[in-house]
């Protein structure tokens, strides 16, 4: 009886293709990949099952851990405008070259005073810890805090170079005592910001 | 391979025919390097994206200070304490309809006792508009953490009315006699 040969096919397949076609979704993922941005002041948040993601442009961070007050905004031409208007604020003179310094600086947190030595810092060394002391929350007599003014001021800035609305967003330490919160709340509604976003990350199980 | 002919011709005048290899390479270890990366950068960008929960506080008017009467039977009151405890109570400080009672965040603390009255409120007043009202009283003793449990509490019990207030002497109170203002 004659056996019918079955005839055996190789089993590469040809992957150019498909070589092709990862690297060139690789090549996108990386290149949209915002890479983290190194934060002064490193804080856990706490979970939630909620599941709106934070929008990306005009929202200040307000970052409390250990006691102290973290700024930040993003937007370079954001945080030129903010810097003008507070050294209008408070008197305090900067050049081109600090000014241009500070539009990188993502989150700061030291008392206007110490500011002109924190932009002339290295980036690494700005981001050790226990370096700043956080943004002063109490106001001093009928003077408004400079929190109070930071978050002003931006408001300002973002209405007048975006047309856009800030939000403000509060990044807290799982661990933080709820009164240093409360401050900057309260902060918040005195220049009545009474919406704002709790930062959180995502729970994984329903507890 | 690199090597030079130094034999001095053979047959053909000398004409070396190299022998033809094929271009082909096997791609398999790339591509699964390639989709081992991509499955990376994936995830990590959109996961990496922080959550954002929104809290809307009441007017704060220095001038005027309304307040706002609202019933006591669909009132629960609830105090954050110390060491991730809460205690929670039905109606108003002066009258409380239950007795204070000692509870933790999550799915078998406080959550129980919110769905359970939640739906004992709308059965009394016939109307599901008019839910519960939770107080939440965050004491000096309490964390952050504490916080954002208790509104993601509100999300997940789907509880429309609560809001944020101050927490009064007899409340701090009755915390430290319960042992929960350490």
């Amino acid at each position: 009886m004659p056996r019918i040969k079955i005839g055996r096919k190789s089993t590469a397949i040809d992957m150019t293709a498909m070589c092709d076609v990862a690297f060139l979704l690789l090549t996108f993922f990386i290149l949209t990949a915002t890479a983290r941005q190194p934060e002064p002041l490193p804080v856990d948040t706490p979970a939630s099952t909620v599941k709106i993601k934070l929008p990306d442009t005009d929202i200040a961070t307000l970052t409390i851990g250990q006691g102290k007050v973290f700024f930040g905004i993003p937007g370079q031409d954001i945080r030129r405008s903010l810097l003008e208007k507070m050294s209008q604020v408070y008197g305090v003179q900067f050049s081109d070259e600090e000014k241009k310094r500070f539009m990188v600086m993502e989150s700061f947190g030291v008392p206007f005073g110490n500011l002109k030595q924190i932009i002339a810092m290295k980036g690494e060394e700005r981001n050790k810890e226990n370096l700043q002391p956080g943004i002063p929350t109490d106001s001093v007599g009928v003077r408004p805090s400079e929190l109070h003014q930071w978050i002003y001021q931006a408001r300002l800035a973002t209405k007048e170079l975006h047309n856009a609305d800030m939000r403000v967003s509060i990044k807290g330490d799982s661990k933080e005592q709820y009164p240093e919160i409360k401050k900057v709340i309260n902060i918040l509604q005195d220049q009545n910001v009474n919406k704002f976003s709790l930062i959180t990350s995502l729970r994984g199980e329903d507890q | 391979m690199a090597e030079l002919d130094t034999s001095g011709g053979g047959k053909k005048g000398g004409k070396v025919r190299t022998k033809k290899m094929s271009t082909r390479v096997d791609l398999t270890a790339m591509v699964d390097l390639a989709f081992l990366l991509i499955t990376f950068f994936m995830l990590t960008t959109t996961l990496a994206k922080p959550q954002a929960m929104d809290i809307a506080m009441p007017d704060k008017d220095k001038e005027e200070q309304q307040e706002l009467t609202i019933a006591d039977t669909r009132t629960i009151n609830v105090l954050l304490g110390s060491g991730n405890k809460l205690e929670w109570y039905m109606g108003s400080v002066d009258k409380q309809l239950t007795p204070p009672e000692i509870q933790g965040y999550g799915k078998n603390g406080i959550r129980k006792a919110l769905l359970e009255k939640s739906k004992q409120v709308i059965a009394s007043t016939g109307d599901p508009k008019k839910g519960l009202i939770v107080l939440i009283k965050p004491s000096e003793k309490s964390n952050y953490r504490n916080l954002v449990d208790i509104l993601d509490e509100m999300k997940i019990t789907n509880i429309q009315q609560y809001g944020i207030s101050e927490i009064s002497l007899p409340e701090i109170e009755l915390l430290k006699r319960d042992g929960l203002f350490k």
